[in-house]
């Protein structure tokens, strides 16, 4: 059991991941807490239930819908929600906060009216592919989660240190104004990075499509606010950390089901992170700097 | 400016009798006329209020229940024993404004009692207001525990849990000569709550071995831990007090997991949507109901075949309590003899052996229901009768 357990634990655990290395893009770039993130997550899942299920294509296409819609959405949200209030005077640095609520609530009663309030099921021979060792039943679907959440971690840490494009976005991190005295076209790198953060919550939206049949419009408040934790618990804008931590707390969720008691599935996993932050205040992966130190 | 306050309350104090007069003259020459209409030839005619669930999320519950209040108001005009007319207000789900829009109704003379609200919350704020007022009040979806015993004036014709899972259960447990059950509870919905209660207290009353009570929350997705645990533990029934949401992702999860075991759910696990969610999944899921469409009776047949084609698709448990709750108003009324509440309310309490859509139907002395449920099966991408 134990093993199985571990299994589960992993898969929710990459999940957690994919959805908090947006976040955490997003945040390390912008220094704005994307509250929308959750909310494009659920679009990405609705996309890949409408283009399988009800369209019957195959899985491929249903990836580039969802890339494509979330992509579209993230330009949105940056041109709409955050550009218009970066940079001015007298704006309060939690007026983007606030802009990004606005539009996970704008979007979850948009789903809410196209899609639906109940549970759509997601319907693919592809997540029924299973291999049995012993009891033990994986299914191929929670190999496939794992692998994408590790190579988009790789993919992402190799991106943001060893190419121009990610050391720009990284010099616009560090300061806007500066980088974009350097030559850096902060406005596209910001674009970009939005794009990027949403089209990996679209992703992981098909991923919890097949891996749990269960797609609905609230599915979004949930894993953002799981996300949320996760990128303080493994530093905030840190890449690694924000894996170990998804990993860790999806690991944490299931073992405390499995042998403790699911009521209390939340409240222990949290109080863990209180914990490790009282610890670690930046986080698992954070850096010490003076301020945090403090 | 002291003298204009004075005069003003004058003026005031002046209409005021004038508008009792005429409140006086027009209640005692319509009631003489009225009332030896009614009871020489005339039908006695009345207004119905109706509070329901018809914007918001729930929109789907609210639209059925009034079209089955529709079809049985046709029917009934039609017959002309009774004439009744019908005040359909909106609560959107929201307590304070079913509150409102039921102090709005109450306030006006001419509605005898109202119908529903649809949420069992709901009628828990409207149901005092409404018996301290001395109003008749149904209920025709609301099954949690304690409605009918809020006040004499409160009764409901809805199936409660407390008779639905017993019966669900206990033929379930006599088929697969069950001994050892798993709970399955969300722990954050007052309904799915309650009905884990009784759940609990029938498996404990049954000497069921009860191995594990695990518990989810409303939009959760991932259920694969608590369902691990309990294919370990091997019950030989699942009991699952869930929304019909959830509980099909859990049946989905559970069988691509390889538990096969039959589920036994309470009154919101009770609907098609489980078949198109959870598919072939979905199959041995076995919920007790006052309601079967497929039944082979005249009655129900006819039913169905007129909202179909009244309203385009097949009609739900709510519709059809709708429709037999009118049928218990008319009833009510035709017995009370006049439009008064409180002759409505004594001749409700009376009410024994009615026949409708969903069998016989009684109340017992507190209000709530007196009737055999139908035990369901999901065989076949299909509900079937239980045997």
């Amino acid at each position: 059991m134990l093993l199985e357990q571990l299994i589960n634990g992993i898969t929710l655990g990459s999940i957690y991941a994919i959805v908090a290395l947006g976040f955490t893009l997003v945040f390390g770039v912008l220094g704005i807490i994307n509250m929308a993130h959750g909310e494009i997550f659920m679009f990405g899942a609705f996309i890949g239930v409408i283009v399988t299920s009800v369209m019957g294509l195959p899985l491929w296409v249903a990836f580039i819908a969802a890339i494509a819609v979330t992509a579209v959405l993230g330009y949105m949200l940056e041109r709409i929600a955050l550009r218009p209030l970066r940079g001015k005077q007298g704006v309060s640095h939690l007026a983007p906060l606030i802009s990004t609520i606005g539009v996970s609530i704008l979007l979850e009663n948009l789903s809410h009216h196209l899609f639906g309030a109940g549970n759509q099921p997601f319907r693919n021979a592809f997540a029924e592919i299973q291999i049995q060792i012993g009891s033990i039943t994986i299914y191929l679907v929670q190999i496939l989660i794992f692998v994408i959440s590790v190579a988009l971690m790789l993919a992402l840490s190799y991106w943001l240190s060893k190419t121009k494009a990610g050391k720009a976005l990284r010099a616009t991190a560090e300061n806007l104004e500066t980088a974009s005295l350097l030559g850096v076209n902060t406005k596209r790198t910001i674009t970009t990075t939005v794009i990027i953060a949403s089209v990996m919550g679209g992703i992981a939206g098909i991923l919890v499509g097949m891996a749990f049949n269960s797609v609905n419009p609230q599915m979004g408040l949930s894993m953002g606010l799981k996300g949320l934790a996760i990128i303080i618990l493994g530093g905030m804008g840190n890449v690694k950390g924000a894996m170990a931590g998804g990993l860790l707390l999806g690991i944490a969720e299931t073992l405390i089901v499995a042998y403790g008691d699911s009521g209390y599935r939340d409240a222990v996993a949290f109080i863990t992170i209180i914990f490790i932050l009282l610890l670690r205040p930046q986080g698992l992966f954070g850096k010490n700097t003076a301020e945090s130190g403090r | 400016m002291r003298k204009i306050i004075k005069n003003s309350y004058l003026l005031i104090s002046v209409f005021m009798l004038l508008i009792l007069a005429a409140c006086g003259n027009d209640t005692t020459t319509t009631d003489g006329n009225d009332s030896e209409a009614e009871k020489t030839d005339g039908p006695v005619s009345a207004k119905i209020g109706v509070i329901s669930y018809l914007t918001g999320p729930g929109a789907a519950y609210g639209e059925a229940i009034t079209n089955g209040f529709n079809l049985a108001l046709e029917e009934i005009n039609e017959k002309g024993e009774v004439k009744i007319e019908l005040d359909i207000q909106d609560s959107a789900g929201k307590q304070e404004q079913a509150l409102s829009v039921a102090q709005k109704l109450m306030s006006s003379d001419d509605i005898v009692a109202i119908l529903g609200p649809t949420l069992s919350t709901e009628m828990n704020v409207v149901g005092p207001e409404a018996d301290m007022n001395g109003i008749p009040i149904m209920g025709t979806s609301t099954t949690a525990a304690g409605i009918p015993q809020i006040g004499e004036y409160v009764f409901r014709n809805s199936l409660p849990e407390s008779l639905a899972i017993p019966a669900a259960l206990e033929k379930a447990v006599e088929k697969f000569d069950a001994k050892s059950v798993a709970i399955l509870y969300g722990n954050d919905d007052l309904f799915t709550k309650s009905g884990f209660d009784t759940m609990k207290a029938v498996a404990e009353d049954m000497g069921l071995d009860i191995v594990t009570i695990e518990t989810f929350q409303k939009g959760q997705s991932d259920y694969n831990a608590l369902l691990t645990k309990i294919k370990d533990l091997n019950p030989d029934l699942i009991l699952a007090s869930a929304l019909y949401n959830e509980g099909a992702v859990i049946m989905d999860q559970a069988r691509k997991m390889g538990i096969e075991v039959p589920f036994i759910g309470g009154n919101g696990f009770n609907s098609p949507q489980v078949i198109e969610i959870a598919g072939p999944a979905s199959e041995g899921l076995i919920v007790a109901t006052p309601w079967f469409g497929d039944k082979e009776d005249p009655k129900v047949q006819e039913f169905v075949g007129k909202y179909e084609a009244k309203y385009g698709k097949k009609p739900d448990q709510f519709a059809a309590q709708a429709y037999d709750a009118l049928y218990i108003m008319a009833e009510g009324l035709k017995n009370a003899g006049e439009a008064d509440r409180d002759a409505l309310r004594d001749a409700l309490a009376e009410i024994k052996d009615l026949d409708g859509v969903l069998g016989k139907f009684s109340f017992d002395e507190e209000g709530d229901v007196v009737m055999d449920p139908t035990v369901l099966v999901i065989k076949d991408g299909k509900f079937q009768l239980f045997e």
